[in-house]
């Protein structure tokens, strides 16, 4: 058998689709860990139904998994992959149209049976018919490889077997890439340690497909991909939701407080709620609340108890906790609320992504109710996020609202752990001193002292109703409400926000592109090329802080001709930025569900720079 | 001052718990009896106000926490209970009371009241009852009766009302009770028990609105009424009521309750109170004998029974370890999962 050649590439993005209950989203967590291993820089993009399992074989049943991997620093999963493994028909009909044209499909050939093609919607099979001539496609049968694979292990129904069929993928695309076995086996291992006969046909089902890629002469040529270059450090491999639960435990370290989640289970910040539950060890209390009001109640109730409270949700929970939102912001106290936007509006596209809460989380409550706004911009950015957002609701006495996404939640990338001893401190100096206490009064920040139940002479109540200055007493006073409806608006206005900073390395671009949330690495992306390979000049700025907003912000939107804002909304900043400076922003907006690509940025960016 | 550790408790009084607002309810409010009750009644406790927290919602009721000079929540309608359930779960070491109105926890609130008492919350919830909406002046509530004239139903209600007691007994409450505003020594005796009780406790309070629903109490309330409508449920005694205890409450032939002449049937005859029996049945039964206070009504402790309190299994050894969360526990946590290095 002559020896496979070798081929080097310095990036590929590999896309998994399948039925839901084919297991892609597994297959690609799997390949993510042993690339994270090799060292490569990589970014994912898991998209899938909300279904649990929605019909078999139909297109809107498809789970697909993508996966960038680099041997240099990457932003995103990718616009296009250049290979895509699809288990079925369906898979095939909605997930080809983004490969790229030359690019690798690898089909399990056993699922285009008649009965699948016409699910899907073929008329004929394109495996036959030529209208994958474009692309270099490589037909195997996994399905019958797997069973065959299995056959030998006692106490494994064909129909067992066959459902191990994903990790006979993986093991193929494993071998194509160069990806260590040891993370996959070690899991498979460890994950079925309780069921030997599930463990050994996996295993089998793994090896045979990797096996398959060394020896069959279907495949003439693997690949290698080089780790990239990174800052020394500790690395793992962290989704958003991970590094969300991370930032609010190390919050809580940070502040000597003890985290108190309360949620209600809702697609897909549950996750969240998962991930702390299982860390009950480290002293943090989770409650799944009867819904989603009582969940921002019980944190709230936990904020004045003198804990770092947090609730987390989507869209259709921001809604319903919009009116306790407002009562934290009457009751100046410290309130976590995580919305991991999705896709509206009412209950829209569960597992599909968007980021149009902005102007809701900045004024969707009645009455004047000014709050900040934080925003992480990729999946580990969500660590620092979740802790600045922690850091700000202490210090000033407020709830803030951590915009995250589904996209940033369910995307993951390799994460340099930092220092734990330079995390920034968090003091929640609490008032202990009895002498003239006064619950309204305030210090230098605006914010009001946190006096928790228990603390001797500090008695005092707090409501929703309007309060006097100072005394905290129920006021209807005329001159009283202007007063602290402007003091409300003033303390938001002193949250300490760094300035944003510009990224114009020749200084002589005409053109800024704005973003925030999780357009990061599409528009860095973006830049990076245009700038790379088509010696564009274009300069780039990114918000964290959405509410206040940083203070040089309107000088710098002032110093650039044009200013394109792109967003996963009808232009949400772009209204704000408009109606704060005065300055005609351009929107670019895409509202289809899946993240903002660096290709949609580069056009855009194209059309306004020559 | 005691030299073997801990300040001895200060004798406490009525005035330590009450506040320096001035009380606004209308003149005559039921509120203002209550309010009395529980001030009198909090230095029992041996709990310091410091350690007290009132919650309440939206309605007349929800005033009460600013006449109570220890800490409070005035939250939004109907919340309460979940606002006191981040308290009570956040601070076991807190003594938490949650004050509401028929619309505020049976309306709105409703979700939040019940599951509370699933649960088992550490809480003690008084529900003042008046059936009907005083602070927005007058509309029927999910307690008026059918038929209800008022604001917003001008032909009379057509909604079926929710029997407070029935209601928390069907969530599962482990203590359910039910006193009359005016009844000083009653209220008193019926907080004493809820208090007692590990967990949820559930006390309705008929409230008169002297505004909008005055006297819908008042054959459990009046004078000349009450005497001989009120049925006092204690504890392993026989049901009996009436100004010289000569009516009673029997299991007929047909299983159901029924009222009868103690002279009739004899003593042996009458029905015997179980508060602490674990089945609900007669708890629901005796919520059942009067569908609204028109006649004779019991009151007093319904159901009070033992289960595990919400929370406290994981707070217990929770405090300790919180206690250890230190810098390098930090450490591993980040460090969970794979990780690799770079040189």
């Amino acid at each position: 058998m002559p020896e496979k050649s070798v081929e080097k590439l310095d990036r590929v993005v590999v896309r998994f689709a399948g039925d839901s209950g084919d297991g892609m989203q597994l297959t690609g967590s799997r390949f993510t860990d042993a690339t994270a291993v090799v060292g490569n820089d990589l970014a994912t993009l898991p998209d899938f139904p909300a279904e649990i399992r929605a019909p078999a074989g139909t297109p809107h049943g498809v789970s697909a998994f993508q996966i960038h991997f680099a041997s240099r620093d990457i932003l995103t999963p990718g616009d296009h992959p250049n290979v895509l493994v699809a288990m079925n028909p369906a898979a095939l009909i909605t997930q080809l149209g983004s490969v790229e044209k030359g690019g690798v499909v690898i089909v399990n050939e056993d699922g285009f049976t008649d009965h699948n093609l016409r699910k899907a919607g073929y008329s004929a099979n394109p495996l036959d018919d030529g209208s994958l001539d474009d692309y270099q496609v490589f037909r195997v049968p996994m399905t019958s490889m797997t069973v065959r694979a299995t056959e030998e292990i006692e106490g494994i129904a064909p129909r067992d077997a066959q459902r191990c069929k994903n990790l006979f993928a993986l093991g193929l695309v494993s071998w194509m890439y160069g990806r260590p076995t040891e993370p996959t086996v070690g899991w498979v291992e460890k994950k079925f340690a309780d069921r030997p006969q599930v463990k050994a046909a996996n295993l089998a089902a793994f090896r045979a497909g990797y096996n398959f890629g060394e020896t069959a002469e279907l495949l003439a040529v693997h690949y290698e991909v080089d780790p990239a270059p990174a800052p020394p450090g500790t690395y793992r491999n962290v989704n958003g939701i991970q590094a969300l639960a991370l930032g609010l435990i190390a919050a809580g370290v940070q502040s000597g407080l003890q985290l108190f989640l309360a949620s209600y289970p809702i697609t897909p910040a549950s996750e969240l709620l998962h991930a702390l539950s299982r860390h009950q060890r480290f002293g943090i209390r989770t409650i799944q609340a009867e819904d989603e009001i009582a969940a921002a109640n019980m944190a709230l109730g936990a904020a004045f108890a003198g804990k770092l409270a947090v609730t987390a949700t989507s869209g259709p929970g921001m809604d319903l906790k919009a009116e306790t939102i407002g009562l934290a912001v009457a009751m100046e106290l410290p309130l976590l609320v995580v919305d991991i936007q999705r896709a509206g509006p009412s209950t829209g596209m569960p597992t599909k992504t968007e980021a149009a809460d902005l102007l809701m989380a900045l004024y969707g409550r009645h009455g004047e109710s000014p709050l900040p706004v934080i925003a992480p911009s990729t999946p580990a950015d969500c660590f620092m996020a979740a802790i600045e957002a922690a850091r700000v609701a202490v210090h000033h006495r407020t709830p803030v609202i951590l915009l995250a996404d589904t996209f940033l939640a369910n995307s993951s990338e390799p994460w340099r752990l930092p220092e734990v001893g330079s995390l920034p401190a968090i003091d929640p100096d609490f008032a202990t001193d009895p002498s003239d206490f006064m619950p309204y009064a305030r210090n230098e920040k605006l914010a009001r002292p946190w006096a928790i139940p228990g603390t001797p002479g500090l008695r005092h109540r707090i409501g929703g109703l309007e309060k006097e200055d100072l005394t905290g007493n129920i006021s209807y006073a005329p001159a009283n409400h202007e007063h602290m409806t402007r003091l409300r608006a003033d303390r938001v206005a002193r949250v300490d926000v760094p300035d944003v900073e510009v990224d114009d390395p020749s200084g002589e671009a005409a053109l800024l592109v704005l973003g925030w949330g999780s357009s990061f690495g599409a528009i860095q992306g973006a830049a990076r090329r245009l700038r790379r390979e088509e010696e564009l000049k274009v300069a780039t700025a990114h918000l964290r802080h959405l509410s206040p907003l940083p203070g040089n912000l309107g000088a710098v939107l002032r110093s650039y001709e044009r200013v394109l804002v792109p967003e996963m909304n009808m232009g949400q900043l772009s209204r704000l930025l408009r109606a704060e400076y005065l300055v005609a922003v351009e929107s670019y907006t895409k509202v289809d569900g899946l993240p903002i690509f660096t290709r949609d940025v580069m056009e855009q960016v194209r059309e306004r720079v020559t | 001052m005691s030299g073997n550790g801990g300040d001895p408790l200060p004798v406490l009084t009525k005035a330590d718990f009450s506040s320096d607002q001035e009380t606004r309810w209308c003149p005559g409010c039921g509120d203002y009896a209550i309010l009395a009750s529980v001030q009198g009644f909090m230095p029992e406790l041996g709990v310091p106000p410091d350690k007290v927290v009132f919650v309440t919602g939206i309605g007349c009721a929800g005033r009460f926490v600013y006449y109570m000079d220890t800490y409070g929540m005035h939250g939004i309608h109907g919340r309460a209970p979940a606002l006191a359930t981040g308290v009570a779960t956040a601070r076991p070491d807190l003594s938490v009371w949650v004050v509401s109105g028929d619309g505020d926890a049976l309306s709105i609130g409703g979700n939040h009241l019940i599951h509370a008492l699933r649960r088992n919350v550490p809480l003690k919830i008084l529900l003042f009852n008046n059936q009907i909406y005083g602070l927005t002046k007058g509309q029927y509530s999910p307690t008026s009766e059918v038929g209800k004239v008022t604001k917003s139903t001008p032909f009379g209600s057509q909604d079926h009302p929710f029997n407070p007691v029935s209601l928390a007994l069907g969530a599962e409450a482990t203590f359910v009770a039910r006193t009359v505003d005016t009844d000083k020594a009653h209220v008193a005796e019926t907080l004493r028990a809820a208090a007692a009780h590990r967990g949820a406790a559930f006390v309705e309070i008929y409230q008169n609105c002297n505004v909008f629903n005055d006297g819908a109490f008042d054959a459990v309330r009046a004078k000349g009424q009450k005497e001989h409508n009120q049925i006092r449920l204690e504890h392993a005694q026989p049901i009996r009521f009436g100004p010289e205890g000569e009516r009673g409450v029997v299991r007929g032939p047909d299983g159901r309750l029924g009222l009868v002449s103690v002279a009739d049937v004899g003593e042996d005859a009458l029905l015997v109170h179980d508060a602490y029996r674990s089945q609900p049945s007669l708890a629901f039964e005796l919520a059942h004998l009067a569908a609204l206070p028109r006649g004779p009504t019991p009151i007093g402790v319904f159901r009070a029974v033992e289960r595990p309190v919400y929370g406290e299994e994981l707070q217990n050894g929770l405090d300790d370890r919180h206690a250890a969360i230190g810098r390098e526990q930090l450490e591993d946590v980040l460090r969970g999962g794979e990780t690799w290095t770079v040189e």
